[in-house]
């Protein structure tokens, strides 16, 4: 067999660039794959799409549930009755999944205004409302409850329906998407 | 039999100059002519053939069905519908590619049923036998993106629902969902990447469906006795034994396929997504395709997030360690009393999930599905670890070619003429 390398203990400059090639190469190739991954995040027109929404609240009424659509996802604009909002209140906090006063899921004075996510913290489904143990919200999927402020009582979600940003622009109308500037 | 007979000699011209710059001929001649196929093999082992031909099925139904659809969230429900009504012999297309999707997994669900009862998964076939289960989570990601396509109300929702399951992953979660979705909900977006994957996946199944072949090739073919081809007598060639058994299993799967697609095209459907996708409205019960049902009961099962989605991901990725678990050293089940019993229970536990699965998440169905969840898993990390130390198998037969012609006086009762054109019978 043919003689091709010497081998050497020591190492070489040929080593040397060996390993400052294979390096650049990898580091290279890493830096590559953040483009692609990056590419699908949400893009620019869906984040510019994503701006805040007003909603006039005169239209609903008292024990109404309104779905309006802020970045493709639902809200619920619950006007709550005043038996569903003592029911909310009424509740040991200490005894929930996800421990959360009704008091701070609605804004102060506006207590008859609950605005939440209206897709079920489990898996995405759309609750129904008016429906289950609590009246509040009854997932038909896979079977979460939600009582009269929103929260977890019952079923796989994990925590209670989110609260969106929103500010109230007047008594009448609010603003999705942004919070009051204080 | 690690070794394949390499007797392929070409005999024109053209043939020895073209063999010897690429000698595909003799790897196929090697592969899938002289190949030897043990001689008792039984029906059971002509479903690897039915799924090939399930994946060219679905591909040329696929790239027809491609060239009217059109991925975009205002325009997919109609030019689905425009498929059924408008383009030539377009509802046969679809027809057949939807219901060829089930198709497709009641042939894997028989194929892996049948590894799990002969023991094939067992040493010398682990890495095989692993390949399998990735072209199963590959198809199972494939199904769930075509059902998507069609942009109605289970497409819709069965994404939402899919999608939020990366939801339950600490930290990164959220963010891991945008990223599907491109964007803040299911969408647009979210259906054109879909529709580009749905392409990718399927080629991507079959390049692993070549290595699973690849290494099916090193030890052979296991068999029903589960004792490996010791001598020639053991085993017949592949053509023509296999090819034609083949053959005619996949035309009577055909004829079950047809009766589907001609006879009741919508039954493993949902009427539900025959209507276009509206976000604003959940189906009343949202159920996913009947192959996945099982998996979706041991998901609602867990009365936890986080926890419901990782078992529903062990209950497949348990099977990667089955070689491992299992310790007995019988392949077959037919020469494990006991096992026998726990195979069937498992086969039955793995139903019940099923229909579970189809069953509102409610009352004592959940109590149920709990129950089966428990017992599937116990399956593989008690009853296979531990059968094996406490079961006293049957008598293992000498040979293949024993256990089909009966015990030979001596060894000596075959006329040689018997082994040299054996028959065809599995």
């Amino acid at each position: 067999m043919a003689e091709t390398t010497t081998h050497v203990a020591e190492p070489t400059r040929r080593d040397f660039l060996y390993i400052a090639t294979g390096a650049a190469a990898a580091v290279g190739g890493a830096t590559l794959v953040w483009p692609f991954v990056q590419s699908l995040a949400p893009d620019a027109a869906t984040v510019a799409a994503g701006a805040p929404v007003e909603v006039d609240l005169t239209p609903i009424a008292e024990g109404q549930i309104v779905k309006v659509f802020w970045r493709g996802k639902l809200i619920f604009i619950r006007h709550r009755t005043a038996e569903e909002i003592k029911s909310a209140q009424d509740v040991n906090v200490a005894s929930l999944r996800d421990p959360q006063a009704d008091a701070d899921r609605v804004k102060e004075g506006k207590s008859q205004w609950l605005i939440v996510y209206g897709n079920c913290t489990h898996l995405g489904c759309v609750p129904l409302g008016q429906q289950g143990e609590y009246h509040g919200w009854f997932c038909p999927c896979h079977g979460s409850v939600f009582d009269t402020s929103g929260r977890v009582r019952g079923g796989p979600a994990p925590i209670n329906l989110p609260i969106p940003p929103y500010s109230f622009a007047s008594d009448t109308k609010i603003i999705i998407g942004q919070e009051a500037t204080a | 039999m690690s070794e394949h007979p390499t007797t392929y000699v070409p005999k024109s011209a053209f043939g020895k100059w073209f063999e010897s710059r690429l000698p595909i001929a003799g790897l196929i001649h090697s592969s899938f002519i002289a190949f030897p196929v043990p001689r008792n093999l039984t029906y059971f082992w002509t479903f690897g053939a039915i799924l090939v031909f399930m994946l060219v099925s679905q591909i040329v139904t696929g790239v027809f069905l491609a060239m009217y659809y059109t991925p975009n969230a205002t325009m997919a429900f109609q030019s689905v519908e425009h498929i059924m009504r408008d383009v030539n012999y377009g509802w046969l297309i679809r027809y057949l590619h939807a219901n060829g999707a089930s198709m497709f997994f009641v042939a894997v669900y028989v194929h892996i049923f049948r590894n799990f009862y002969y023991g094939s998964y067992k040493a010398p076939r682990e890495v095989l036998y692993i390949l399998g289960v990735i072209i199963f989570l590959l198809m199972m990601a494939t199904a769930f993106m075509g059902y998507v396509l069609p942009w109605g109300q289970m497409s819709f929702w069965g994404a939402t629902v899919i999608t939020n399951l990366f939801s339950a992953i600490p930290v990164v979660g959220d963010t891991i969902v945008s990223y599907l979705w491109g964007g803040y909900s299911v969408g647009n977006p979210t259906l054109n990447r879909f529709f580009s994957l749905h392409y990718l996946l399927p080629f991507m199944i079959a390049g692993v469906v070549i290595l699973h072949i690849w290494a099916l090739h090193v030890p052979g073919q296991n068999n029903p006795t589960g004792i490996p081809i010791k001598s020639g007598k053991d085993a017949v060639p592949f053509t023509p034994y296999a090819t034609i058994k083949d053959i005619f299993a996949v035309v009577v799967f055909m004829l079950f396929f047809a009766w589907w697609v001609f006879y009741i095209p919508n039954y493993l459907g949902h009427a539900d997504n025959y209507i276009p996708a509206n976000p604003a409205v959940t189906p009343a019960h949202i159920v996913p395709e009947w192959y996945f049902l099982p998996f979706y009961a041991i998901l609602r099962a867990i009365p936890d997030k986080l926890g419901g989605v990782i078992a529903m991901i062990s209950a497949i990725l348990i099977w990667c360690f089955m070689p491992w678990l299992d310790t007995s050293k019988v392949r077959s089940t037919a020469y494990r009393p006991l096992y026998k019993q726990f195979f069937w229970l498992f086969v039955v536990v793995c139903v019940v999930l099923g229909w579970l699965g189809s069953r509102p998440a409610e009352g004592w169905y959940v109590i149920a599905s709990q129950i089966c969840t428990v017992y599937y898993f116990a399956h593989f990390l008690i009853v296979l670890p531990v059968l094996g130390f406490v079961e006293r198998p049957l008598p293992l037969p000498n040979s293949i070619l024993e256990s089909v012609m009966g015990v030979q006086k001596g060894g000596a009762g075959i006329p040689a003429g018997a082994n040299a054109e054996p028959h065809s019978k599995g």
